[in-house]
Order: C-alpha cells, then sequence, then structure tokens
C-alpha cells in the first residue's frame, strides 16, 4: 500500500515537475546554474575514478589472461568493452547517485523544512517545476559528456598501467582498443546513462520534496535517495540491457 | 479586505480548525493571537493557500480563494508578500537576487529597473549595502528585514506574517513590528500577523482576534482586550508574571 501511495505521489510529481515551467529566462539562468554545481563540478571525481578502475581492469585481465594461445591485445579489448558497455554508464551513474543523488535530496529537503519552498508556492511559483526541471535537463544533457570523459579516461587509464606494470606493451594495448570496435556500445551506454541520470534527479527531489521535520529527516531523505537510486539504476540497467542489446 | 466564513480543516482524526470567522481590513494590522498550538498557523498557511480547507470560504476582496481555479489562485498569490518565521530566504542566492526573484518572475522590467526596485525596498526596511551578501552572513533581525524587504517587492495587497519577531531580542522585535506597522498603513496593505507576543499586540495591532482550541474566541482591539471578561483569553493574558504584576495595578 506504502508502495502504491510514494508511486503515486511521484508520478504526480513528475507530472509537475514537467507542468507550467517558469519564465524562460528565469529558466535558462538556473539551467546554467545546474549544469555547472551538477555536471561540471563531478567531472574531478568521475575522472578520478576511471582513471583508477581502468588501470585495475587492466591489471586484472592480464593476470587472469595468462593462456599462450590468447593474444595481448584481448587484454585492452576487454578493458575497453568493459569501460563502454558497463563502467562509464551504469558504475559512473551509481557514483554520481552518490555525489549528485545525496546533494539533490539535501538542498531540497533543507529548502522544505526552512519553509523557502512554501515561500516560493506563495509567490504562485510553481516550486516542484522551478526547482527540478532544470536540475533533469541540466544533468540530463552533461550526463554524455561524463560517460565520454569517463570512457577516454578509463581506456587512457588502463594504458597507463599497461605501461608502468608492464602487463602489456604499449602496442599491443592501442591494437586492443582499435580492433573490433562497435560504435554501438557507445550509443548504448549513453542511452543507460541519459535513464539513470533522470533517476537519480527526480528521486532524489522526490525525497527531498516531500521531507517532514528538521536535519535529521534531510539526512534520512538524502540516505533514501542515493539507495532507491542505486536500487532503480540496477534494476533498469537490466530492462534497458535486454531491450537494447538482445 | 479578507474575509474568512466558517472555515474547517482536519489533519487525518484532528479537527484544527472548527468553524473559523474572522475579517482582516485594509491598512490595518491584524493580529492573530493564541497558545502555541491553537491552530494559528494552520489558519495563516489556509489564508494564503498551502494547505486545503476542509469547507468554509476565504474571500479576498470578494474573490472566494477556495473556489477560484488554478490560474485564478496564482494571480491572487502574486498580490500576497509572507514573512516565514524564519524569514525563509534562499540561502543560494544573494540578499539582492533573493529579492529580484518575485520582480524576474512575475514582471517584464529591465534589469536596471529590477535592481532599483530591489535597492527602494532595501532601503525602505533600512538595510542599505547588503545587495551581495547572502542570508547566513546577516544577523536574525537583518535577515528577517530582507525577508519583509522581499515580501514587498511586488507591491502586494496582503501580507501575512508567521511570527514575525520569534526568536529576536525585544528591541529588535519592536523594530520588526513597528516597520511592519509603518509598511502597512503606507501602503494600505491588508496585514495578518500570527503572534503569541503581547509585546507586539499592545505596540502594533489595530484588531485583534484570539484563536483557543481551533476557534475563533474573541476578536477586538487592544484597548477592549484587558477588560473582555473572558475566562480563556485572560488564562492566555495573564500567564506570565510581567502581565499579572499590570493586572494587579489595574
Amino acid at each position: 500500500m506504502n508502495l502504491v501511495y510514494h508511486l503515486g505521489r511521484y508520478f504526480v510529481f513528475v507530472w509537475n515537475i514537467f507542468s507550467r515551467p517558469e519564465k524562460y529566462s528565469v529558466w535558462l539562468k538556473q539551467f546554467v546554474k545546474e549544469v555547472q554545481s551538477l555536471g561540471v563540478s563531478s567531472v574531478g571525481i568521475i575522472i578520478l575514478v576511471s582513471i583508477f578502475i581502468g588501470a585495475a581492469i587492466t591489471i586484472q585481465m592480464a593476470y587472469n589472461i595468462t593462456s599462450p594461445l590468447v593474444p595481448d591485445y584481448v587484454i585492452s579489448l576487454t578493458t575497453r568493452d568493459t569501460m563502454l558497455l558497463e563502467f562509464s554508464s551504469t558504475i559512473i551513474s551509481l557514483v554520481l547517485a552518490g555525489k549528485v543523488g545525496s546533494s539533490v535530496a539535501s538542498e531540497i529537503g533543507t529548502m522544505r523544512v526552512t519553509e523557502q519552498i512554501d515561500a516560493l508556492e506563495i509567490m504562485g511559483v510553481n516550486s516542484a517545476s522551478f526547482l527540478v526541471l532544470p536540475k533533469v535537463f541540466a544533468f540530463v544533457f552533461f550526463i554524455p559528456v561524463i560517460v565520454i570523459i569517463s570512457m577516454f579516461v578509463g581506456i587512457g587509464g588502463g594504458w597507463l598501467s599497461s605501461v608502468l606494470t608492464d602487463a602489456i606493451s604499449a602496442q599491443d594495448y592501442i591494437t586492443g582498443i582499435r580492433l573490433a570496435f562497435i560504435p554501438y556500445y557507445v550509443t548504448y551506454s549513453i542511452i543507460k546513462a541519459l535513464a539513470f541520470a533522470f533517476i537519480i534527479i527526480t528521486i532524489s527531489a522526490y525525497q527531498g520534496y516531500y521531507v517532514k521535520g528538521g536535519a535529521l529527516e534531510v539526512g534520512r531523505a538524502s540516505t533514501r535517495s542515493v539507495v532507491y537510486s542505486c536500487v532503480l539504476i540496477l534494476l533498469f540497467d537490466l530492462v534497458l540491457t535486454q531491450l537494447l542489446l538482445s | 479586505m479578507i474575509k474568512v466564513e466558517n472555515i474547517n480543516k482536519t489533519f487525518q482524526e484532528q479537527h484544527i480548525l472548527k468553524d473559523v470567522n474572522a475579517l482582516f481590513e485594509p491598512g490595518k494590522v491584524n493580529m492573530v493571537i493564541g497558545r502555541s498550538g491553537s491552530g494559528k498557523t494552520v489558519l495563516l498557511k489556509s489564508l494564503v493557500g498551502l494547505h486545503d480547507i476542509d469547507n468554509g470560504s476565504i474571500y479576498f476582496d470578494g474573490r472566494d480563494f477556495t473556489k477560484l481555479k488554478h490560474k485564478d489562485r496564482t494571480n491572487i498569490r502574486k498580490e500576497v508578500g509572507m514573512l516565514f518565521q524564519g524569514g525563509a530566504l534562499f540561502d543560494s542566492a544573494t540578499i539582492e537576487e533573493n529579492i529580484m526573484y518575485p520582480l524576474d518572475l512575475f514582471t517584464d522590467k529591465t534589469y536596471q529597473e529590477k535592481i532599483n526596485r530591489a535597492n527602494f525596498c532595501l532601503e525602505r526596511v533600512n538595510l542599505e549595502g547588503v545587495n551581495n551578501k547572502y542570508p547566513s552572513e546577516l544577523s536574525g533581525g537583518m535577515q528577517k528585514r530582507a525577508a519583509i524587504a522581499r515580501a514587498i517587492a511586488l507591491n502586494p495587497k496582503y501580507l501575512f506574517c508567521d511570527e514575525p519577531n520569534s526568536g529576536l531580542d525585544p528591541q529588535t522585535a519592536i523594530i520588526i513590528d513597528k516597520l511592519i506597522q509603518e509598511i502597512t498603513h503606507e501602503y494600505d496593505i491588508t496585514t495578518v500577523i500570527n503572534t503569541h507576543d503581547l509585546n507586539s499586540v499592545f505596540a502594533v495591532s489595530d484588531s485583534i482576534v484570539y484563536i483557543n482550541k481551533g476557534r475563533s474566541w474573541w476578536n477586538g482591539t487592544k484597548d477592549q482586550l484587558l477588560s473582555t471578561g473572558n475566562k480563556e483569553l485572560e488564562e492566555f493574558l495573564y500567564s506570565s508574571e510581567i502581565m499579572q504584576k499590570l493586572k494587579s495595578r489595574i
């Protein structure tokens, strides 16, 4: 019963986000601000995570593929496909659910408990749309950039580790990442990331928007937003993979 | 003028407002007083549409707010300014941006005109020179004044204040009260203030509604307040030591 209630309220909330947007000039200003605060500010952590995971995948592949019958360039080929298919979209989205999701839930939750949302409502503003729509568009707009950065940096991290640890030669690494490249993998990854970006922002904003109480409840909403976003990302990863790759 | 007729509000099983009636006149500081938990805040939030009432009517200059469509309600809300207990300034925006929000959203003024209006409002509440500061950089009293500046940015016809001087020292509290009174008289605003601060009541009120157990128990003026003969109201008035001393002198 509780699940049905929250599901219904979530869809009404999403409907409100997309209905009656505020003046274009105000919306655009908010959009640019959100691109900076949700997207550009996440690039640092994405580079850090991607470079290390790319490096670790390469070393693990080298460790596992020991047969003389398998050429060395298979290591970089699998590193590339792992980054393209799963890591740069799904795992990066899980990381972003922690960084961006918790930030959105706590920002909106704090606005709720300090009556800032009530102040907007009294001004006659559609607060759900005013606060959340620029975030949805900004994050959905910027996530392909994040995914592509993660792909490049992750594959670069693999190259770096192969050179530094001598797992495979740099030449083999380059050969592997150029071999049997399927461009659709990038499209597939970006489509998934777009869906995950929407999930992260709307779920987190929903958790923050309906907070009641004080700082403790805002903290709890923030935690819930990360947990629910992660679960839904994993669920939709499965669904979208079946739909797009089968 | 705001006229409240027989409004009721329940939350789950709790009946918070019971057939509340009141009349708030323009150009007057109308105060709603009562104990904590008496239903004052629910009444105020119902008046501005933050809570939907169960039944009854709320008329804003003859327009029944409860029966209006969303668009018409929004139009009335543009005529409303509200001062929240904590100020409710947007903390990610500067004071100037806070005041310019309603101007950005609902007017076609140029940037310079909006800046001029923001400066005028800040001057009016004696808060010049804080345009680029963030709310967290201001004291409680200054935040309240900035919130008043934002509330008057669109020249509201109705001003609602929820415990405007809670958390302020008595001197700052009276400055805020006087400021609200001056603005009310100057712009002929229908002002409704929720408070349980008797200093405010005696300092600036023009008319008073006493809410007790969710009902509009008594209404009148501050001159009538000390001699109502109403047991519940007297219990509320003389609950503090200072008021008891005053009563013994009377």
